[in-house]
């Protein structure tokens, strides 16, 4: 089965899930609505381990034969794998570098920028090669963990389709040829005729440059585009102040947040930061009577509303009034309003909760509401005192703040009429991801000479004669400001592996300077002494800060005048919102984020139409199921998806799909094989064409109907489905005062079963370190990070979409999502159900169902308790996967890691496009510590062994063991709220023995006495006793 | 018509039941002798390489530290092969005009590495590291045979697994301690400066097998009973040495 035919299924009826719901006995925890539903599928996936393998009743009686009689010859072969090694060759430095130990990797702070605002990164380089980006402790935005993003951004230093050489037409030509060319052009173009149209820029040493060039070249002008909505927060701040300033948030000192669809854990410059500080407030290691309290009005379920202890699901166009109730109840005069469809009352407890915690609440706006929505926060902020201490005011961090459509608007405007002779796009996709109602492309056919500066020749790329390559952030030397305003400078690690330059570098080349990057940056800096200096800036090399002033404080008080409401339509609402793994498309040529399941919605590969349970029951469609979406008198055709958590007449797409050009993994599957000709089908849709410039976020009048057909959608989420109860606990706060095992009352009693179990209490008789893990339930957003941590860290590689649909992704962290039905709450109706995630990866049983299973002995036990995994042994007959009652194994296929194309496996070997280096390059990424895994083996999580054995030699050499906290495994490390902690559980002082033994922890299918080494705290909500109904979380 | 199958054919027609049965055994066991023979292990089969470097020659003859050229060998998994620097060292002031160092000066002047062909290796799924067994007084001979009378070098064993597990899992019968030596780490070096000073007759015995580059087992009890000693003194949990994930993740 090597196509995606959309086998056709049976329905999923909601009326039977909202009727077995009901029926429900205390608290139920179901991963999908086919769980409910008990679908032919979900059971398929349940009962059978590998339910896409090829039987033996499809093999004819020859070909069995044939490949009987094949295995037996090979089987013989395959105990020579590693005997007969070829003859390698070993070439040393010329001039070894001074630091450099052979076989030990370097550390470098640098700082990854997305939308021009840094995170702190600290980048792992092994003998001149970078592998692996993780977080900078030292960075005020990082705090030493690391999002996808930044993690996955090693990956595209190393994508073999990213734009290699300058290119005229398509043609490769040299910097030299489009310098003299752009020269001649721009001495022509006249004052006015010169245009750059740049991303968000924070760089001060680009800022000074572009001032050089801005005097060189009178009347070039800059345009800056950034799709994300950060003009939504500009136009507040405009609004509020009458000016623009840069808003950042401490969450340590918030006792109470009100979030108005704010995604602050995932989609903001300084979400890494907010996590940490947000889930500190939560921490429940010590016995505590308090506990801070997140309020969620959302839209589209996000990490944030989950999370949250009290969740209403509100259509996005609501939430302005919502905002304006809470802002009257505060004190603020905002006019006549709406209601906003939640509860008087509840409104009323969040009020008188935002009161008793003047000065210690933050009142939040998601980016994409409206610009008045975001004033009124700044008003009710105000009027609670919070300024100064929860929210703080700080000159722009932008170099030139800007509101960003405007920008565009008159660059488009300027562009048809004909006033724009030179155009240089920097780092933007202008083509893709302008307003529709700009036409852009259009208008760029009118400018004679234009030339586009990114990563990837895209689809604005297309458009222009020239084409550039940009330096990856790896590669070329910058600087940037955190959310906060603290500067940072970019170290690269590698000279560029193709021809790219930095953007100041290309700039500096248009006024006839060929300075290095290098140069530009620090000579932005260097003042004084120039001895003094260098010693200064090696320091902020190594701290991977600048000790220069951060942005000055803004001292804005909010006017308090706020305009009466306006409508904006009616009809059914359209949502658009970044994706959460691929942005805004710039990441669409990244298989890891590609691959990355949604954190709330498991799909892989695709951007679906959101809809609630009750939306999709009267359009009469379900999962799957094509859908077409009108709005705007455009129209686009993609898969409906039942969202539990949706607010109803409401629809969300993600923006970042249907690209068309970019390279071979974001342009989609092939679909057809005309002569060497390959039509692709790009994944999902592109929702950019419904986008306008008046309805940038959100929009009313959407048509939403059945279209007929299906669109097939690779989803994870009832993949690997474990059977058994008591696999998540949460309760709430209260709950856990009066009992804080958060015991479901089914549970089965561990001393009880420990007496009954035949096995010895200690399995070894081992005096040295025993490994163990545990994972803080309450802490866990649900962020992803510690999934594609371990995707960098172990080398695992991506599979495509046709085989996660097949339930064949290689992840080893499983990101779990469980929706939570409990009889006492009104939530039968799926509206908005309480929602918990857990990561599940390998367990390490110490009576592991897995070992004796092996023929071979692939799999054994350590006498430190690791659940070893020897690839070198395994032969694949996958009985250990079989019998893992926690399905945390993942067989490799097809040969994966030396085939990243796999996802475009239809197409013919001979038509995928010679792409120079191509996989040797992909290779270079590769973590040298960990085994590179082939076809045919059985692979997992074994506690980053490679980590363990490195600390455990480091102890040796200085005669002991590990100490507690030296060994950090690379979700650990990642985790933005430390929610994972690993150690030795034989030492009774040790963290993980402290969280192992907290009252809250439980062993997930502990009835079955595998007695896993990993365990889990249940999720803990601090709901509000005087809300209730349907908003528990 | 004469008869078709002759008194004869019987003894054939056994022998070719005896030899049907013994062929896969034969071509089995000759695959598994061939698998151990220097023909593919290349245990003792010098390789060509691009300069003829000599360990005996700079080792024995000039006294040279192991750790003058094999920088990482005590920090890293890997020893370490010396980058051309290291040559010209040396090779700027004397012999300077050596054909047979041309490579060489030329990889200096270039900037071009040399590239030499690798004689000892493992499979990319064996994580070995060099760091922990000097620590442990592992001396190099005991696995690398003798270097350091190698004209041209040689690999000294097959590296095969049952090799290492002899001494992963009995690692009594294979550590010794020289009382002269301030730490097992320091005996490792120490032991070719002591062969410089008072030759060959002035070892141990176990040293001078070791110099012979022979086999290191010892079934002495009283070199075994000393092996235990060190085991403990250095906390060695023997244990856990032959578990799977010590070299193979």
């Amino acid at each position: 089965m090597d196509t995606m035919d959309p086998t056709p299924k049976p329905k999923l009826d909601l009326e039977v899930v909202r009727e077995r719901l009901s029926n429900a006995k205390g608290r139920h925890y179901w991963r999908g609505l086919e769980e409910i539903a008990e679908t032919d599928e979900f059971k398929n996936w349940l009962d059978d381990e590998f339910p896409h393998r090829s039987t033996l009743l499809s093999i004819d009686r020859r070909s069995m034969l044939k490949y009987m009689g094949a295995s037996l010859a090979l089987a013989g072969l395959s105990g020579c794998r590693g005997l007969f090694l070829p003859q390698t060759k070993v070439v040393p430095y010329v001039k070894a570098p001074e630091e450099l130990v052979y076989g030990k990797p370097l550390f470098y702070a640098s700082i990854y920028t997305q939308g021009g605002i840094a995170k702190g990164v600290l980048v792992e380089q092994h003998e001149g090669r970078p592998t692996k980006i993780e977080g900078n402790p030292d960075h005020p935005a990082s705090l030493g963990a690391a999002d996808s993003f930044m993690q996955a951004s090693i990956l595209c230093l190393y994508d073999p389709d990213r734009a290699q050489n300058v290119t005229q037409s398509g043609d490769i030509s040299t910097w030299e040829t489009f310098v003299s060319a752009a020269r001649d052009a721009m001495k022509k173009a006249g004052p006015g005729g010169v245009r750059i149209l740049s991303e968000s820029i924070t760089s001060p040493s680009f800022g000074a440059e572009m001032a050089r060039f801005q005097k060189a070249f009178p009347g070039a002008q800059w345009h800056q585009w950034e799709p994300t909505s950060q003009d939504n927060i500009t136009r507040g701040s405009q609004l509020a102040f009458g000016r623009i300033v840069n808003t950042y948030h401490d969450f340590s000192k918030a006792n109470v947040v009100v979030s108005l669809d704010a995604e602050f854990f995932a989609s903001m410059p300084g979400s890494l930061a907010y996590s940490r500080q947000f889930t500190d407030g939560r921490r429940l290691e010590k016995p505590t009577k308090s506990m801070n309290r997140l309020y969620s009005f959302e839209s589209m379920p996000t990490i944030t509303g989950i999370y949250g202890d009290h969740r209403w699901a509100v259509r996005a166009s609501d939430v302005e009034n919502i905002a304006r109730t809470i802002a009257g109840g505060v004190g603020v005069s905002v006019g006549a309003h709406g209601a906003g469809g939640v509860d008087a009352s509840a409104i009323n407890s969040i009020v008188d909760d935002l009161k008793k915690n003047r000065g210690s609440s933050i009142v939040i706006a998601g980016q994409h509401q409206p610009p008045v929505v975001h004033q009124i926060c700044h008003e009710i902020n105000a009027a609670l005192g919070n300024v100064g201490s929860t929210v703080m005011y700080t000159e722009p961090l932008e170099v030139q703040p800007v509101v960003h459509l405007d920008s565009l608007k008159s660059l488009v405007d300027d562009m048809n009429s004909g006033k724009v002779k030179v155009l240089l796009i920097l780092g933007a996709n202008p083509v893709y991801t302008a307003p529709m109602d700009f036409k852009f492309a259009d208008a760029l056919k009118k400018v004679p000479f234009r030339a586009q500066h990114s990563l990837y020749d895209d689809e604005t790329g297309g458009q222009c004669e020239w084409h550039l390559p940009e330096a990856h952030f790896l590669e070329a030397w910058g600087d940037a400001r955190a959310y906060d305003g603290t500067l940072s400078i970019q170290q690269p690690l590698i000279e560029p592996l193709f021809e790219g330059r930095s953007y100041a570098e290309v700039l500096s080349a248009l006024r006839g300077e060929t300075t290095p990057s290098y140069d530009l940056v620090k000579s932005h800096y260097e003042t004084g002494d120039a001895k003094v200096f260098e010693k200064e800036w090696r320091r902020w090399l190594n701290q991977g800060t600048a000790n220069v002033p951060k942005s000055a404080k803004a001292n804005v008080s909010p006017s308090g005048s706020i305009a009466a409401p306006t409508v904006i339509g009616q009809g059914a609402e359209i949502i658009f919102q970044l994706d959460p793994t691929i942005y805004d498309g710039r990441f669409a040529n990244s298989g890891w984020l590609q691959e990355l399941p949604k954190p709330v919605t498991k799909i892989t590969w695709d951007n679906v139409v959101h809809m609630s349970p009750a939306t999709a029951q009267s359009l009469s469609v379900t999962d799957e199921d094509t859908v077409e979406l009108k709005f705007n008198g455009q129209s686009i055709q993609g898969a409906a998806w039942v969202t539990p958590g949706h607010p109803d007449n409401s629809f969300t797409v993600n923006l970042g799909y249907g690209r068309t050009r970019g390279g071979t993994v974001c342009e989609g599957m092939a679909e057809e094989n005309l002569g060497g000709a390959v039509k692709r089908d790009p994944w999902g849709f592109n929702a950019y064409a419904l986008r306008s410039s008046n309805a940038m976020d959100i929009g009313l009048g959407a048509v939403v109907q059945a279209a007929g057909g299906l669109t097939p959608i690779a989803t994870t989420q009832i993949h690997h489905t474990m059977k058994g109860y008591d696999i998540v606990r949460s309760a709430s706060f209260e709950k856990y005062q009066e009992d804080p095992t958060l015991k479901p009352e089914n549970a089965e009693d561990r001393q009880e079963l420990e007496k009954q179990s035949l096995y010895p209490d200690q399995v070894f008789s081992y005096n040295g370190p025993q490994w163990g893990m545990t994972v803080d339930l309450n802490l866990c957003t649900g962020c992803n990070a510690c999934v594609t941590a371990c995707q960098s860290e172990n080398n695992i590689p991506v599979v495509g979409k046709l085989q996660v649909k097949k339930s064949r992704e290689l992840h080893w962290i499983r990101l779990d999502r469980y929706y939570v039905a409990d009889e006492n709450r009104d939530d039968k109706n799926l509206a908005n159900p309480e929602t918990v995630f857990q990561p599940m990866m390998c367990v390490n049983c110490e009576k592991a169902p897995c070992e004796p299973v092996c023929p071979v002995a692939a799999t054994v036990h350590s006498h430190e308790g690791l659940n070893q995994m020897v690839y070198n042994r395994c032969v694949g007959t996958r009985y250990c996967s079989n019998n893992c009652p926690y399905k945390v194994r993942r067989f490799n296929y097809l040969n994966f890691s030396d085939n990243q194309e796999q996802f475009n496996t239809q197409v013919p070997p001979a038509a995928r496009e010679p792409k120079a280096h191509g996989i040797e390059l992909l290779r270079m990424l590769n973590n040298p510590d960990v085994t590179v895994r082939g076809r045919g083996i059985m692979e997992k999580c074994t506690y980053c062994v490679q980590r363990i054995n490195e600390a455990r030699i480091e102890g040796k050499k200085l005669g002991r063991d590990p100490l507690d906290g030296e060994i950090i495994t690379a979700c650990q490390q990642a985790c933005p709220t430390k929610t994972i902690v690993f150690g030795n559980i034989a030492d009774k002082d040790s963290q993980v023995s402290k969280w192992r033994n907290d009252p809250r922890a439980y062993r997930v299918l502990e009835e079955l006495q595998t007695r896993p080494r990993t365990s889990y705290l249940g999720k803990v909500r601090n709901q509000n006793t005087e809300i209730s109904g349907e908003a528990g979380a | 018509m004469a008869q078709l199958f002759k008194p004869y054919s019987n003894i054939v027609a056994r022998a070719s039941i005896v030899v049907g049965a013994a062929t896969p055994v034969l071509i089995g066991l000759a695959a598994a002798a061939y698998s151990r023979s220097p023909y593919n292990t290349k245990v003792e089969v010098p390789l060509n390489q691009p300069v003829p470097f000599s360990h005996q020659h700079h080792v024995s003859e000039l006294g040279l530290d192991c750790r003058y050229c094999h920088t990482s060998v005590e920090k890293s998994s890997y020893a370490g092969i010396p980058p051309t620097e290291t040559c010209m060292s040396c090779h700027s002031q004397i012999w300077t005009n050596s054909p047979l160092l041309e490579p060489v000066r030329k990889s200096y002047e270039d900037k071009t590495p040399i590239v030499w062909n690798k004689v000892n290796t493992v499979p990319e799924f064996v994580n070995f590291n060099h760091s922990i067994h000097v620590a442990r007084g592992v001396n190099c001979n005991q696995c690398h045979g003798p270097v350091n009378d190698m004209q041209i070098t040689f690999k000294g064993r097959a590296f095969q697994m049952q090799w290492c597990l002899q001494c992963h899992r009995s690692p009594e019968h294979y550590l010794y301690k020289d009382p002269e030596s301030a730490s097992p780490r320091q005996q490792v070096f120490n032991l070719y400066m002591k062969l410089q000073e008072k030759g060959v007759t002035g070892l141990s015995p176990r040293e001078q097998a070791l110099m012979k580059g022979e086999e290191q087992e010892s079934g002495k009890s009283e070199d075994v009973l000393e092996g235990k000693e060190i085991v403990k003194a250095l906390g060695v949990k023997t244990q856990q040495l032959a578990d799977c994930s010590v070299c193979h993740y």
